[in-house]
């Protein structure tokens, strides 16, 4: 039996249930990890390099070792060895070398967290300071082909002549776009609270992934799988930044082996989560598009750029998207890395997708205009009838109904095809729109369980994650459906490393991967004992293979609308208006899906007009580095968000036929509102994030300005 | 030092306060009352909200030694002694204003106090209450849709 064999009959599936765990979070009563009963915990605190890069030459901890509540002071010199030092990221305290500044170089144990705090700040470390490089230039000659990008896809692919295409092509649209370094900033900062007992080790974290830390963790202190037990059932959100372990995990299992029995509590600073969690490259990206008269794509030329550290790599796949978005028969791509003294970059929302959709959807306006088109009618043109990377047909594929019904919802007839044409109460005032697009994928060795109890209920254990995205609801109402009983009949049990294994939280596979699991065991546990199981008869069910993804193209599709408004004064730039409507297979909860999408959208809102990781060449640091000075948008920053989607059937991706939605609102806000603000002002930009500065308007770049100079 | 108030309507007491603690870091760890979140801990983001003496503030930035005395609501005070959600939080579970959670506690207690000195608040005061509130998840919206749920379920008498 295949993975997607049979659909599951939605009756729960499609209803906007409250969420499961609301009650929990409104009275204050959920537990996330820092607050976990452990007993009497003990505090850690980081010490942090305060040099880009060299060596540690003297590190004197014997102030911090006074300090009365002081139990420990970690450093490379005493810190336990670790067994695998593989992933540089995670071998924590292991050398005398610093490769980033922030990087941890010690930690204080103390029984009170401001003792901890204290201690840490009297910690004296030396250097040997070596000449760094931060700043990620895209005109540097050492730049590299890394062997894969993220999600294992190929570096550089080519179809036809692009070369050819472009020199022949009747318009052409040949531009560089670069968008900002971004950080995640979940609200709740990683946070880790760890405790050995009898040589095996307990981690209360904060993460999209309980299996995964336990299987990154584990060989790091030379322990078995099962000897690392991580409980994660609440979570203050992700992003991307919780998918990987990073450093902080390891820092406080070290420091918990040096107070055997006692739970070390270490959550980071705001400030520490710019240096040691991940964050979202800067990119530039090179795009090249040809064109006939029509706007029909003959050639797509993407070279993406972007950093990474010198530790370890991580390569976004900014143009992957470019590879299958349109149809174009003369097609390539290129990803190129810097190699620079900065913190590992890591998944954000989107990785790929989010920053190349921003690059290639800001071309396709520029095309349209060249062209003299409607960019909606410009990528009607330019649907693909396969997918035209593989040549494989999409399972579903509903962009251009998407682009309809979301034009539809703007006023898209009101828009005046000639830029700077409407003014409002001293604003100019236009619309503009960005494709988006998430793919659908497929993430193996998940299994759940499901436990017949008294009275017709069932438990059903896996160890999923819910970031905040709604897994504890949609989960419940996958397995009721499955078992074809009320939602009120399922218990859930997730975010444990003691039950089934459970890929991450991330790309957008969570419900495919474990809404599968769990159909599964369901229909196993109803296979084998009918529909009145005995109290305690259990089955287990697997994610499992699905043959399809080798036969069909699976990726989610969306269309985004911007109304932006700029001040013509100031140049302020405000958004009162976003539709997104999205094709994403079966909605599994339309409220918990609604609450992605536009979460999604008010990321990218954010993106767009606010959020820049400034670093400090001189540093080699986020200068910005704390929610005063990295704005995030606040109440006052978002408008009206219309969020809607279109009824797809889709019945290859998964028994639910659902498409993940968690990433895919965020893919193409920032385009179509940079679209918009060029339809309001005339004023191209081409580098996020849309700062007022920008729409002033650099007379030498010929773009002239968007507002009134007195 | 010792520190004698008042929190969700019971005497409390904490010694050996130090100087330098904050009302946040008392409220979680020594009075077991970790609803009030600690994501910034410098005044960014109002996740700790609480109220002194009925006004919000950010406990992360109140030092322990300035609630001598005074009354501290926190989020774990909003439910009556049943277990009842008070109709701002019930509005938030209904209206989808709840992701993470993480930000929730701070703008319930924002919210409420609101309410209770303007029972109908127009969006714009509603979004200048909750303006020192950060949501990473959900784009306030639902948040916005929340109180007013609140609101006109209030002025029901519902
Ligand atoms: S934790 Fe107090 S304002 Fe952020
Ligand atoms: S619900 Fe997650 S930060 Fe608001």
């Amino acid at each position: 039996m295949t993975a997607t064999q049979g659909r599951v009959r939605p009756r729960a599936i499609g209803t906007p249930l409250d969420r499961l765990d609301g009650r929990a979070k409104v009275t204050g009563s959920a537990r996330y990890a820092y607050e976990q009963p452990v007993g009497e915990p003990v505090y850690l605190h980081a010490v942090q390099a305060t040099v880009a890069r060299g060596r540690i030459t003297g590190i004197d901890t014997e102030a911090a070792a006074a300090v009365p509540g002081v139990l420990a002071v970690l450093t490379h010199r005493n810190a336990p060895r670790l067994a695998d030092t593989r992933d540089a990221e995670l071998a924590v305290l292991q050398s005398d070398a610093v490769a980033f500044r922030g990087q941890f170089v010690g930690g204080v144990v103390a029984t009170t967290s401001e003792a901890a705090r204290y201690a840490a700040s009297l910690v004296r470390t030396t250097y040997d300071t070596q000449p760094h490089d931060s700043v990620l230039r895209p005109d540097r000659d050492d730049l590299y082909a890394p062997e894969s990008v993220n999600g294992g896809f190929a570096t550089d692919t080519e179809q036809g002549d692009v070369e050819a295409a472009l020199a022949s092509a009747a318009v052409t649209v040949d531009q560089t776009y670069t968008t900002a370094m971004n950080h995640n900033n979940p609200m709740e900062p990683h946070t880790t609270v760890a405790v050995w007992n009898d040589g095996e080790l307990t981690l209360y974290e904060s993460t999209q992934g309980v299996h995964m830390v336990r299987s990154q963790v584990a060989p790091l202190f030379g322990l078995q799988p099962d000897e690392v037990h991580v409980v994660s059932p609440f979570v203050g959100g992700g992003f991307g930044s919780k998918g990987t372990p990073h450093a902080p995990v390891v820092l406080a299992a070290m420091a918990a082996r040096l107070v055997p029995g006692r739970a070390v509590r270490f959550a980071l600073t705001r400030p520490q989560m710019f240096f040691v969690a991940g964050y979202r490259t800067p990119t530039v990206q090179h795009i090249r598009l040809g064109a006939d008269r029509g706007g029909r794509l003959t050639a797509i030329s993407v070279d993406a750029v972007s950093q990474t550290s010198r530790i370890k790599e991580f390569a976004e796949q900014t143009a992957v998207a470019a590879r299958m978005m349109y149809a174009a028969p003369h097609r390539r791509t290129t990803h190129r890395l810097a190699r620079l003294d900065v913190p590992v970059p890591s998944w954000m929302r989107a990785p790929g997708e989010c920053p190349g959709m921003f690059a290639a959807e800001v071309a396709m306006d520029e095309l349209a205009e060249a062209c003299g088109l409607d960019p909606v009618e410009l990528r009607i043109r330019n649907e693909p009838a396969t997918d035209p990377e593989t040549g494989r047909p999409f399972s579903s594929r509903n962009l251009v109904a998407c682009l309809r019904e979301g034009a539809r919802r703007i006023g898209w007839e009101r828009r005046e095809q000639a830029p700077r044409s409407r003014r409002e109460a001293g604003h100019l005032v236009g619309l503009g729109v960005a494709a988006s697009v998430y793919p659908v994928f497929w993430m193996p060795g998940s299994s759940a369980t499901v436990r017949a109890g008294a009275g017709g209920r069932y438990t059903v254990s896996i160890g999923a994650a819910d970031l905040g995205t709604g897994t504890w609801t949609a989960l419940a109402q996958i397995a009721a459906d499955a078992l074809e009983v009320p939602v009120e009949r399922v218990e859930l049990r997730i975010g444990d490393t003691a039950f089934p294994p459970a890929s991450v939280a991330g790309g957008s596979s969570g419900i495919t991967a474990w809404g599968s699991a769990v159909v599964h065991a369901a229909r196993r546990l109803r296979e084998t004992y009918g529909n009145a199981p005995p109290d305690g008869a259990e089955a287990t069910g697997e994610t499992g293979d699905n043959p399809a993804t080798e036969r069909f193209a699976m990726y989610a599709f969306g269309a985004q609308f911007a109304e932006v408004r700029v001040d013509e004064e100031t140049g302020e730039v405000r958004v009162p208006r976003l539709v997104g409507v999205f094709a994403a297979g079966c909605v599994i909860n339309p409220k918990t899906a609604r609450s992605q999408l536009v979460g999604g959208m008010t990321m990218g809102l954010s993106m767009a007009l606010h959020e820049e990781s400034h670093v400090d060449g001189r540093l080699g640091q986020v200068a910005n580095h704390d929610l005063a000075e990295y704005h995030i948008a606040a109440n006052a920053d978002v408008g009206d968000i219309d969020v809607s989607w279109i009824d797809e059937d889709d019945p290859h991706v998964n028994p639910m036929g659902s498409k993940g939605i968690g990433e895919i609102g965020i893919v193409g806000t920032a385009a179509a509102v940079a679209n918009a603000a060029h339809n309001a002002t005339g004023v191209r930009v081409r580098d996020l994030p849309i700062t007022l500065d920008k729409l002033l308007g650099d007379p030498g770049a010929g773009n002239g300005p968007a507002v009134r100079r007195r | 030092m010792r520190v004698t108030f008042t929190v969700n309507g019971r005497p409390q007491e904490a010694d050996d306060v130090w100087e330098g603690e904050s009302l946040l870091y008392v409220l979680r760890e020594r009075m077991g009352l970790p609803g009030s979140k600690n994501a910034c801990e410098q005044g960014e983001c109002g996740s700790c909200t609480v109220r002194l003496d009925g006004v919000p503030v950010c406990s992360c930035l109140v030092a322990a030694g300035q609630v001598q005395g005074r009354r501290v609501d926190t989020v774990e005070g909003l439910a009556g002694e049943d277990g009842e959600l008070s109709a701002i939080q019930q509005a938030f579970v209904d209206a989808g204003a709840v992701q993470c959670g993480f930000c929730t506690p701070g703008l319930l207690v924002a919210a409420d106090e609101l309410l209770e000195h303007n029972p109908s608040p127009s969006d714009g005061d509603i979004r200048e209450a909750l303006s020192g509130n950060l949501c990473r998840c959900t784009g306030y919206e639902k948040i916005l849709d929340a109180v007013r749920l609140a609101a006109a379920r209030t002025g029901q008498g519902v």
